[in-house]
C-alpha cells in the first residue's frame, strides 16, 4: 500500500509540473491549472483512502468545510480585489504548514503511539520543524498585514516607529534562540520542547507583522510575490518534517515561482530586494483628490473629454498606459469600450503594461482580461517602448512613476528605473485626479511637458464621457 | 539526504519552467502556484488523521481546514481568471464584459 501511495504522490508532483509548464501560454494555461488541481485531488484521495487514516469522516468534514469557504471566497471576489485574495490564500498556506509541523511536535510530546517509527524527535527533524514553523508563521502574519494594506484597511503608507529595526532584529534573534532550545531539548524535556516551540510560533507571528508593516503600498507586488515564495518553502519544510516527497517537490516549485516573480519585480523597479524589504520608501501615495497645485512658474495644459475624443479619433495609433489608478477607478470596462470605438474608426490601439503597474505581478493584465481586452493587444515594456516615437497619442490612465522621466536622471528615488517612454509620443494625455506625485514621491516632469495634456477627474467618468462623445461622432 | 536531493532538483526544475511564463500570466501563475502550495493538505491529513487525539488532532484538523481553503479557493480563482484569458482568443474582444456574467 505504501508503494501505491508513493506512486500517487509522484503522479501528483508530475501533474503539478506539467500544469505549471502550461502556464507559459494563455491558450494552454487554463488546462494546466486544471491538471494541477487534478494532481491535488489524486494526492488527497490517495492519502485519505489508502493511508491509515483513523478518522476518515472527521477528515472529510474538514475538507468540506475548507472547500466551502474557499469556493465562496473564490467566487465572490472582484477582479480588482485579486491582490488581497492572493495575499489571504498565501497566509492560509503558510499557517497550514506551520500547524502541521506543530501537530507533529504535539504528537511526540504527547507520547502518542501512532505515526513515528522512531518515537523520539530527532535533531534533524526538530530542525526542519523550526524552519517550517518560522517560515509558515511569518508568511501567515505577513500576508494578513499585506492584505490589510492592499484592501486599504491598514492604509498604504509605510508605518515606522523608533526602535522598529531593533524590535525586528530582537524578534528574529529570539526566534533563532528558541529554535535552538527546541532542537536541543527535542526528545529530552517535553515541557521545554513545548514551551520553546510556542514562543517560537508567537515571535514568528510578530516578526511577520514587523517585516511587512514598514513596506509601502506600491511595493506590495514584491511583498506578495515573496510571501508566495515563502508559503511554498514552508510547505517544503513541512515535507522535510514528514519525510513526504510530494510536499517537498510542490513546495519547492512554488518557492521558485514566487522567487522568480520577486526578482522580476525588483528589476522592474531597479531596486534591490533588500532595499524594498527594509522599506520606508515613498508614502504620499494617491493623496485622493487633494489636488496638489502646480508649483510656482509651472503651467500645465488641461484638456477635456471632448478634446481628447477629437485628438484620439483622428490618430493613427494610440497607446494606453494603465496604472494602479485604473484599478482604483475600476475604469477597465469603459476603457475597453473606448478602445473598441476608436478601432472601429480605424485607429490602432495598443496597451503598454509596465511590469510593476498595479499592486501585484500581472495585475493590469488581469483587469484588462476581465474587461475582455484581447491579450494580443497587451504589450510588455520592452516590446512597445520603441513605438512611442511613432505614436500620435499616449493615454496614461492612473499611472505615474512608471512614466516619470525623472527615472532617466540621476540623483532621485526612482533613478535608473526602467520606464515607458510615453514622452516620445506626439501628444500625451494623462487621466488623473490631481498633479500629486506618485508613490515614490518624486514630482513628475511629464505633467508639465509641452506635449502633455492633463485630463483631470475620475478615470471612469472621463472614459465614460469619451465613449459617449465617440458614439456621437459615429 | 534523499529529500535534500529532491529539494535541489525541484528548485532547478521550477526555475527552468517558470522563468518562461509571460508577464500577462503572472497573477494566475501566482495564485495557481499558491494553490499548489496547499499540498500541505496532505500533511494535514496525515497529522490529523493518524494522531492519537489531543492537541495534535486539533492542530491537524485546523491545518486541514485552512489548507483546503487555500487549495480549493486558489484553484477556483485561478480558473476564473484563466477563463477570461482563454475567451479572448476566440472572440477577439466585442463580447459581453466578463465581470457582468461572473457575479
Amino acid at each position: 500500500m505504501e508503494t501505491v501511495i508513493q506512486l500517487a504522490y509522484l503522479a501528483a508532483a508530475a501533474l503539478f509540473i506539467v500544469g505549471l509548464r502550461r502556464m507559459q501560454s494563455p491558450a494552454t494555461a487554463r488546462r494546466g491549472n486544471q491538471l494541477a488541481a487534478g494532481g491535488m485531488l489524486v494526492a488527497v484521495l490517495a492519502t485519505l483512502f489508502l493511508d491509515d487514516i483513523l478518522s476518515p469522516w472527521m477528515m472529510i468534514l474538514g475538507l468540506l468545510i475548507g472547500a466551502g469557504i474557499g469556493a465562496v471566497l473564490a467566487r465572490q471576489v472582484e477582479m480588482t480585489a485579486m491582490p488581497e485574495l492572493v495575499a489571504v490564500f498565501n497566509g492560509f498556506g503558510g499557517l497550514a504548514s506551520a500547524l502541521v509541523a506543530l501537530a507533529e511536535v504535539a504528537q511526540y510530546t504527547g507520547g502518542s503511539e501512532v505515526l513515528a517509527p522512531d518515537t523520539e524527535l530527532g535533531a534533524g527533524t526538530a530542525f526542519t520543524v523550526v524552519l517550517s514553523v518560522l517560515i509558515g508563521m511569518v508568511t501567515c502574519s505577513g500576508s494578513f498585514v499585506a492584505y490589510g494594506k492592499l484592501s486599504g484597511r491598514l492604509g498604504g503608507n509605510p508605518i515606522d516607529f523608533t526602535g522598529m529595526r531593533t524590535a525586528t532584529l530582537g524578534l528574529l534573534g529570539g526566534a533563532v534562540f528558541f529554535g535552538g532550545v527546541f532542537v536541543a531539548s527535542a526528545g529530552a524535556a517535553a515541557w521545554l520542547t513545548t514551551l520553546s516551540i510556542v514562543i517560537l510560533s508567537l515571535s514568528a507571528l510578530a516578526l511577520g507583522v514587523l517585516l511587512v508593516v514598514p513596506i509601502g503600498g506600491a511595493d506590495m507586488p514584491v511583498v506578495v510575490a515573496l510571501l508566495n515564495s515563502y508559503s511554498g518553502l514552508a510547505a517544503a519544510a513541512t515535507g522535510f518534517v514528514l519525510g513526504n516527497i510530494a510536499l517537498i517537490v510542490s513546495g519547492t516549485l512554488v518557492g521558485a515561482a514566487g522567487f522568480i516573480l520577486t526578482v522580476i519585480m525588483c528589476e522592474a523597479m531597479n531596486r534591490s530586494l533588500v532595499n524594498v524589504l527594509t522599506g520606508g520608501f515613498g508614502g504620499e501615495e494617491g493623496a485622493a483628490g487633494a489636488a496638489a497645485e502646480a508649483p510656482e512658474g509651472r503651467t500645465v495644459s488641461e484638456t477635456s473629454p471632448d478634446d481628447t475624443t477629437i485628438l484620439t479619433s483622428y490618430a493613427d495609433q494610440v497607446i494606453i498606459v494603465p496604472g494602479y489608478g485604473l484599478a482604483v477607478a475600476q475604469a477597465q470596462h469603459q476603457l475597453r469600450e473606448m478602445a473598441e470605438l476608436l478601432e472601429e474608426r480605424g485607429v490602432t490601439v495598443k496597451y503598454a503594461i509596465h511590469p510593476v503597474a498595479g499592486r501585484m505581478p500581472g495585475h493590469m493584465n488581469v483587469l484588462l482580461a476581465e474587461a475582455n481586452v484581447p491579450y494580443d493587444k497587451l504589450f510588455e515594456m520592452e516590446e512597445v517602448n520603441g513605438e512611442f516615437a511613432q505614436t500620435d497619442v499616449a493615454l496614461v490612465v492612473g499611472a505615474n512613476d512608471v512614466v516619470n522621466p525623472a527615472a532617466r536622471e540621476p540623483g532621485n528615488d526612482i533613478s535608473g528605473m526602467p520606464i515607458l517612454n510615453v514622452d516620445e509620443a506626439e501628444t500625451v494625455v494623462v487621466m488623473k485626479r490631481s498633479l500629486s506625485p506618485g508613490y515614490s514621491g518624486v514630482d513628475n516632469e511629464l505633467f508639465y511637458a509641452d506635449s502633455t495634456k492633463m485630463l483631470f477627474g475620475d478615470a471612469k467618468e472621463s472614459a465614460d464621457a469619451i465613449v459617449s462623445e465617440l458614439k456621437a461622432l459615429a | 539526504m534523499q529529500n535534500f536531493i529532491v529539494f535541489v532538483l525541484s528548485a532547478f526544475l521550477g526555475n527552468e519552467i517558470l522563468s518562461k511564463v509571460p508577464q500577462t500570466l503572472h497573477t494566475p501563475l501566482m495564485s495557481g502556484a499558491n494553490a499548489i502550495s496547499g499540498i500541505t493538505v496532505v500533511g494535514a491529513l496525515i497529522a490529523a488523521g493518524m494522531s492519537g487525539g489531543g492537541w495534535s488532532a486539533w492542530l491537524g484538523f485546523l491545518a486541514l481546514v485552512v489548507a483546503t481553503i487555500n487549495v480549493v479557493g486558489g484553484f477556483l480563482v485561478t480558473d476564473r481568471m484563466l477563463q477570461m484569458f482563454a475567451q479572448k482568443q476566440r472572440s477577439s474582444g466585442g463580447a459581453e464584459p466578463e465581470g457582468a456574467k461572473v457575479k
